[in-house]
């Protein structure tokens, strides 16, 4: 139910995915409109301060997850997958894990380099470090560089990867985005393991 | 009476104090007394806290002003102040073309922060505190500053002088609660007679 199973992802998992996917969604829109260059400088202040609250929660959940992602057994990919389509998938999630947690990163050390000296204060609730890097325009103008390449490139990726998903969906017809919305296909459907049940953690290693 | 008379000790030790030859007599607030102009050397300085420590701080480097010290009453003295939010300096240039702009002092429409004392009382020796109106981003409001007679001369007198003051009344709340609600001035005001 919660966790992984053979053949479909627990809740945790699916809550993982579409939480982030939507704070990152909202962050990559959220941190183009705020640098727009003729924004209010108030307004742009405040959007500034909600990116980095909410980009630290994207962090976070996202240490979460890879560390579930670790510990649990991901599904095998359905059977429906080709060889080849497995395979990108595979290496595209990994991107994705990876850029998840790049991208987060290089925005706190933009904060923590900064010569604007800004405190990162979380939703206004706990001052957040600063990364022990050294302030200078240079460092700041390199990681702002970082952060914006790698935050489209992720953006990026994301629709690929959901283009894949709705092409899985709506012209392959089979379970793929079905399992990661947590509709449960009708088992043992393609799996030729019966003895997986719903809550049963399988632990053979199929990363 | 009373307050002439101290300040008239209150000068007359500062005079001492100064040993200076030529200041071995004691000086009377009549000699203090007088229209003095606000001089360039005085230093009008803030500072702003951050949560977690820190915070910003810096100057403005124009600004102008009179003060009348009152030959009988020193509460019937007035003190008139100008300055030019535009000149504020920080040492972070990016910080200074914020504080300009329409989020906090809005130079455009508000060149001017302007204060203008209602009330003086002496508070101590050499210690007073000034009431007045200040004028901010199109709003008035009483403000206090604590001033302290710090050094005086034929031709000058200079005061120590703090005040605290919410910002956000002033419609400057931006940044709260990163950065304080209160600014903290201080400044040395040196007045030179005209
Ligand atoms: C997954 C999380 C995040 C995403 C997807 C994201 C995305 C973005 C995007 C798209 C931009 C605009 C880039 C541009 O057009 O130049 C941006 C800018 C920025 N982000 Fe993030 N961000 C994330 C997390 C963070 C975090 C955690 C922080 C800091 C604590 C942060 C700090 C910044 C800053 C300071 C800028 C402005 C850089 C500049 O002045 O040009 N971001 N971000
Ligand atoms: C920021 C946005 C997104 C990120 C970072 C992301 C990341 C990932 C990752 C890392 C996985 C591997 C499974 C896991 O570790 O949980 C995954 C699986 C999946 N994602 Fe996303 N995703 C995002 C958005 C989307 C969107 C918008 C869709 C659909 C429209 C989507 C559909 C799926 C599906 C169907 C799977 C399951 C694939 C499988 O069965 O192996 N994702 N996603």
């Amino acid at each position: 139910m919660w966790r992984n199973d053979r053949s479909s992802f627990g809740w945790i998992a699916i809550i993982l995915h579409w939480t982030i996917a939507l704070l990152i969604g909202g962050l990559v829109i959220l941190g183009y409109v705020m640098t727009r260059p003729d924004i209010d400088p108030e307004l742009q202040f405040e959007l500034y301060q909600w990116h980095k609250s909410f980009g630290m929660l994207a962090l976070a959940l996202t240490v979460v997850r890879i560390a579930w992602w670790w510990l649990e057994v991901p599904p095998a990919h359905p059977a429906t997958l080709s060889r080849y389509e497995a395979r990108a998938a595979t290496a595209t999630h990994a991107l994705l894990r990876m850029l998840t947690l790049a991208v987060p990163l290089a925005g706190w050390a933009i904060a923590s380099t900064s010569t604007l000296a800004i405190p990162t204060f979380f939703f206004d609730l706990v001052v957040i470090p600063h990364l022990p890097f050294e302030k200078s325009e240079a460092a700041e103008a390199f990681w702002t560089m970082a952060h914006s390449w790698l935050a489209y490139g992720l953006a990026g990726i994301v629709l690929l990867h959901a283009a894949a998903a709705l092409v899985h969906h709506f012209l392959y017809r089979d379970e793929v985005l079905r399992r990661m919305l947590g509709i449960l296909p009708r088992r043992p459907a393609s799996n030729t393991d019966t003895s997986a049940s719903g809550s049963e953690k399988w632990d053979i290693g199929q990363r | 009476m009373g307050h002439r008379a101290t300040l008239r000790t209150m000068i007359a030790g500062l005079a001492l104090l100064a040993a200076t030859p030529g200041w071995g007599h004691a000086v009377s607030l009549d000699d203090a007394a007088g229209r003095y102009a606000i001089d360039r050397s005085s230093r009008i300085g803030f500072s702003v806290g951050q949560v977690g420590g820190g915070g910003i701080s810096g100057k403005f480097t124009k600004f102008s002003g009179t003060f009348n010290l009152d030959q009988h009453d020193i509460g019937k003295s007035v003190v008139e102040f100008s300055l030019f939010p535009e000149t504020v300096a920080t040492g972070e240039p990016r910080v200074e073309s914020f504080l300009r702009s329409r989020a906090i002092f809005d130079i455009k429409d508000f060149p001017q922060i302007v204060f203008r004392s209602t009330k003086i009382s002496q508070t101590g020796e050499n210690t007073a505190e000034i009431e007045g109106k200040l004028t901010a981003r199109g709003t008035t409001r009483t403000e206090r500053f604590q001033a302290e007679l710090t050094k005086w001369n034929a031709h000058a007198i200079s005061f120590h002088i703090k005040g605290n003051i919410y910002r956000a009344p002033y419609n400057m709340a931006v940044g709260i609660p990163i950065y304080s609600n209160v600014v903290q001035f201080d400044m040395t005001v040196n007045g030179v007679r005209r």
